[in-house]
């Protein structure tokens, strides 16, 4: 039992929005008190190993229980009734795939559950799942997303007749002539660029204990999740429970990234298995079942062309764009919100005549795709940006400069870009000024002419992107996934001594949502933050919301939270004022308390009378008392656009293709900063995680679809020595459209890191004749690509006359 | 993952601990800092049946310098080595290679001995210890015995040592006064196991001038009279090539290029300091 200390009076400035307010969550995090899925100890809890397919593709023709085990093994033949996991898109040609809980009839990718095991131990039931015996006959693997969709190709829903989950086309401002624009553009620049399959990679992994609450009829499931809402109907369709008889409650969770916002068919077992045992269940995910079977994402490919005028500006896009979606569509995003948004977001912050989109979302014999921190965004970013680079080579003239001529400008404001995607507000072309002078771009310039003394290059960087968050009801019913964000929810309520409680159905996985909440909270009702406790979470206890993802925490549940706090606010004024015997009007409300002529009455005066001592309440007072349960939805909901510059300073080693980060510096405007501490370690984590995808991160696949990085030996992170101390600075230009002037920022720090770093890469390799067009940018890329130039001038040279 | 049942047990003396694991019949392991067998027991690609813990044997973390002979026992951890708890007769070279593997986590309870054992290529001691031209000590039923360093590594993750005996130490002479080493590895992280590996040894007071390329994919490669990498301010590529391709290293392939840094670095190093790798 931990004795929380209440400081009082912490004063207005030091806890209010804008203050850097030290994160209520480190008392416990700090301690090492947090309270994970796995810490969980239950009575008569057993624990289950999944038997997985060793194969990417094939039919299962039989599964032999080992004799003994009969009744500790579990296949989808003992499990009636329950449904697959479906999560479809309402876009049109959309095909459906059905993802089974348990293999049973095919398994479609490596790592794909077939059967469930358990025993007391997860050892022991690993030892059982070594003995099922599963007979496979083995199919051709779909393992690249280009070669799937030739004719020959083997099919990975055979009824289908393709491997294509989803075609799309966009083609924005049609009246302008592209033909013309082709043939007559006085710059081309065409670019074909890969992106990496990569794992997310949070420090806890997935993970969940069932049981059934037998007095309740309930199955409540602790699982290590971001959007436990969405959980509970998801886990409720596919058991056939009404949502009521789910109560699903995510702990701490240590790191979501969109992987913690997927409904696992591992879940769905433990839940069915708790049910018929009516004991408590658990799995806990390994980081190899992790790596290989589940958490996979970001793999792009683009064939990318850019027509700008002599000056270097943008006159159109045109781009394919193919995402490898793997085997099955997952709940609740789909297999093609990924494909789907490169359609409409490649435009990047910048204006242009005409654009041409065509995009396809692939099935292939790997895991699902999963959206990552900056979903689509990450590998938009690289394209729009490498294609701004190559412009600016033609043009002459420096990538920041081509980058200005094309930025929206501030004057602009607010803007409808050509896929009517709403930019709310800010000045782009501010944020690359301040990010050129802090990297200061000359004296880059200047130290790279002159050479290093190490034989090393240097190299210069930039991005810039806006980024989507908080995007609502008329967003996502365009895309048309089981899951629709809507009013988003908040219930506070004022215990008799005075503690703010608030509950919220998003949650908080390093978002720091326990102290941001809090501060949102002090700011309209001056209550110390120690005095708010933030409950998130459980479903059990919060109101229904779709969870925290699309960085749209603390715009949506800040927002609600603070329409909450208003309305307490003035039930509590009321109260006070006839407390103190005055005319409402005459009372105002300060440093958490009714001031009136000549005295005042405490938040925890009014609580008090409101609970324990009623007679003192006026006969009008509002009945529904102290609790608030309220929900925001912004002025308009196409989302706020935070956008950022990055800018970086690179060493490269032309011997060892080895890539060092000298200087990075981002500036970034995310609207009113609730909390400029936690909005930093937001960038800091996302920008180490862009960097993972920039130089270090992927998942390869052996032709007959192996993962070949089933450990972190194998799976490359940047640690502390990769990730330089990265220079932020903030622009602060409000939002026009929710609470506070917010904006959501959480997933911004990964967009732009890839970008950044492949354009210093190949200005550093620039004068070498060679260019890397694909992540990540590895030394092996690096050394073969300088190998093949040396001979090829050499063979140049032999065939030189003498 | 978690590792198959197995027996434990932690000896105090060697011969308690090769009276413990003869009766497994070569189904049970010795194991010390378990930074490699752990994982691979976790994995379960390795399954023994018995894990005998060298780790309670007093003696095989003893240590000693007797006259130009230096001996190490085999449990020392590589962060001993790094802090200078023990003196290893190697002019630093044995303190700078442990500052470099892993990280600190894995340096507290991975042991020397551990890791040649272990024998993965890519791994630091292995590598300097064919550098240093150590000899292996080792304790069977049968006695004690003493490998020869070109005898210690058959292949990848393989030695000379049977099931049943135990690596106690490494033995090796004293680098002279006067002598310089350098070592030079490449790797994506620092932490991660080499892609190249460089070491040189120039001892001209005891005639030695060795080198070796190390994390190829099989034993460490000794050259034996490396004066050639070193005699002039710019030796010719050729020269490099020629001991690359008497180490099976492919020419025109990245592995060679990595290879060829390394080793142009490690010999430039020890040309133009007094010591230490770049």
């Amino acid at each position: 039992m931990i004795k929380r200390l209440h400081r009082q009076g912490g004063g207005d400035s030091a806890q209010g929005i804008g203050a850097s307010l030290t994160r209520k969550e480190d008392e416990r995090f700090m301690h090492g008190r947090g309270e994970y899925v796995p810490n969980i100890r239950m009575v008569g809890m057993v624990d289950v190993a999944f038997v997985r397919s060793p194969i990417a593709h094939g039919h299962i023709v039989g599964i032999e229980k080992p004799e003994g085990f009969e009744h500790a093994i579990y296949t989808l033949g003992d499990m009636e009734g329950v449904k697959p996991v479906v999560a479809n898109s309402g876009l049109p040609g959309f095909k459906s795939s059905e993802q089974p809980v348990l293999a049973s009839g095919k398994v479609r990718q490596v790592g794909e559950i077939i059967a469930m095991c358990v025993a007391a131990t997860r050892a022991q039931a690993e030892d059982i799942a070594a003995q099922v015996f599963v007979d496979f006959e083995e199919l051709p693997a779909v393992v690249d997303m280009i070669d799937a969709r030739r004719d020959d190709s083997a099919l990975v829903h055979e009824h289908w007749g393709d491997n294509v989950f989803l075609e799309t086309f966009v083609d924005a401002n049609p009246d302008v002539d592209l033909d013309a624009i082709r043939r007559d553009a006085p710059i081309r620049v065409h670019r074909k660029l890969r992106t990496a399959r990569q794992s997310m990679a949070p420090m806890e992994g997935r993970g969940c204990v069932a049981h059934w609450d037998r007095r309740l009829s309930q199955l409540i499931l602790h699982t290590s999740a971001q959007m436990p809402h969405i959980t509970r109907t998801g886990l409720a369709q596919c058991l056939g429970l009404d949502e009521g008889q789910v109560r699903v409650i995510a702990p701490d969770v240590g790191g979501g990234f969109g992987y913690k916002g997927i409904l696992l068919p591992e879940e769905v077992c433990c839940g069915w298995l708790a049910m018929q045992l009516e004991k408590p269940v658990r799995w806990i995910e390994d980081r190899r079942e992790q790596l290989t079977a589940n958490a996979n994402c970001r793999e792009h490919d683009y064939d990318i062309t850019g027509y700008a005028d002599r000056d270097g500006r943008l006159l159109a896009v045109e781009c394919e764009a193919h995402v490898d979606s793997g085997a099955y569509s997952s709940y609740p995003f789909s297999a093609c919100l990924e494909a789907a948004q490169i359609g409409s977001i490649l435009p990047g912050p910048y204006k242009m005549e005409r654009f041409r989109c065509r995009t396809w979302s692939v099935a292939t014999n790997k895991p699902p795709i999963l959206p990552y921190r900056g979903v689509a965004r990450t590998g938009v970013c690289y394209a729009i940006e490498t294609v701004m680079d190559a412009i600016a080579l033609e043009a002459g003239i420096e990538p920041y400069e081509v980058r200005l001529r094309n930025l929206v400008e501030p004057h602009e404001m607010p803007y409808d870009n050509i896929t009517r995607k709403h930019f709310d507000s800010g000045d782009y072309p501010e944020a690359v000024r301040r990010a050129m002078a802090a990297i200061d771009l000359s004296a880059v310039r200047a130290r790279q002419r002159r050479g290093e003394p190490d034989g090393r290059r240097i190299g210069f960087g930039m991005s810039v992107f806006c980024e989507q968050g908080a995007h609502g009801t008329s967003v996502y019913h365009g895309w048309g996934i089981p899951m629709v964000p809507g009013y988003e929810p908040a219930v506070i309520r004022l215990t008799p001594d005075g503690v703010l409680e608030v509950r919220v159905g998003v949650h908080s996985h390093g978002q720091s949502m326990e102290t941001t909440l809090a501060q949102i909270a002090h700011e309209v009702l001056g209550i110390d933050t120690d005095r708010v406790r933030i409950v998130l979470g459980d479903t059990g206890v919060t109101p229904y919301s779709t969870g925290t993802w699309g960085s749209r925490s603390i715009v949506m549940a800040g927002g609600a939270v603070g329409r909450a706090s208003k309305e307490l606010k003035e039930r509590l004024l009321k109260i006070g004022a006839h407390l103190l015997g005055e005319p409402s009007s005459e009372v105002r409300w300060e440093n958490g308390a009714v001031v009136g002529r000549q005295a005042s009455r405490s938040l925890r005066e009014i609580a008090r009378t409101w609970y324990l001592a009623p007679q003192l309440l006026p006969s009008d007072v509002d009945p529904r008392g102290l609790e608030v349960s309220t929900s925001y939805q912004a002025k308009r909901d196409s989302g706020t656009f935070s956008y950022a510059c990055h800018a970086v300073v690179v060493a490269v080693d032309p011997a060892l293709g080895q890539t060092e980060i000298l200087d990075y510096v981002i500036v970034e405007d995310g609207g009113v900063l609730i909390n400029p501490m936690v909005v930093d370690g937001q960038v800091y984590g996302g920008a180490a995680q862009g960097i993972g995808t920039a130089l270090y991160e992927a998942m390869p696949y052996s032709d007959d679809g192996q993962p070949l990085a089933s450990t972190l030996a194998d799976y490359i992170l940047p640690g502390a020595t990769e990730v330089p101390a990265i220079r932020i600075e903030h622009m602060e230009t409000p939002a026009p459209y929710t609470e506070f002037g917010q904006k959501g920022i959480g997933e911004s720090g990964a967009i732009g890191p890839p970008a950044a770093l492949a354009n210093a890469v190949n200005d550093a390799l620039r004068g070498l004749g060679v260019r890397i067009d694909q992540l990540p940018v590895t030394p092996r890329l690096v050394v073969e690509a300088l190998a093949k130039e040396r001979e090829r001038q050499a063979r140049a040279m032999k065939g030189m006359p003498a | 993952m978690k590792a198959a049942t197995y027996d434990y047990a932690k000896p105090l003396t060697c011969d308690e601990a090769i009276a413990l694991i003869v009766p497994t019949g070569g189904m049970g392991k010795f194991v010390s800092g378990s930074q490699s067998l752990g994982p691979m027991m976790n994995l379960r690609l390795a399954q023994p049946e018995m894990l005998v813990d060298l780790r309670g044997i007093a003696a095989l973390r003893a240590c000693r310098i007797e006259g130009e002979t230096v001996t190490l026992g085999a449990c020392l951890t590589h962060a001993q080595i790094e802090d200078g708890k023990v003196e290893t007769g190697t002019r630093g070279l044995m303190e700078y290679v442990a500052r470099g593997i892993a990280y600190r986590a894995v340096r507290n309870r991975g042991t020397l001995g551990g890791s040649l054992a272990h024998a993965d290529p890519a791994a630091d001691w292995i590598n300097t210890m064919c550098a240093l031209d150590a000899q292996f000590l080792v304790a069977g039923p049968g006695g004690a015995r003493v490998i020869d360093g070109g005898d210690w590594m058959a292949g990848a993750f393989t030695t000379a040592l049977e099931a049943d005996e135990i690596l106690t130490g490494v033995r090796f002479a004293r680098l002279s006064p006067t002598a310089r080493w350098s070592y030079y590895k490449f790797n994506r992280k620092p932490g991660e196991f080499a892609e190249a590996i460089a070491v040189f040894i120039d001892d001209a007071a005891r005639g030695v001038c060795r080198a070796v390329i190390g994390a190829i994919d099989a034993p460490p490669f000794a050259i034996d009279d490396a004066r050639d990498l070193l005699r002039d301010a710019n030796p010719q590529t050729s020269c490099f090539d020629a001991h690359l391709e008497a180490a099976g290293i492919e020419a025109g392939s990245y592995e060679h290029e990595v290879h060829r840094v390394a080793l142009v670095r490690a010999a430039a190093a020890i040309r133009n300091q007094d010591g230490k790798a770049p």
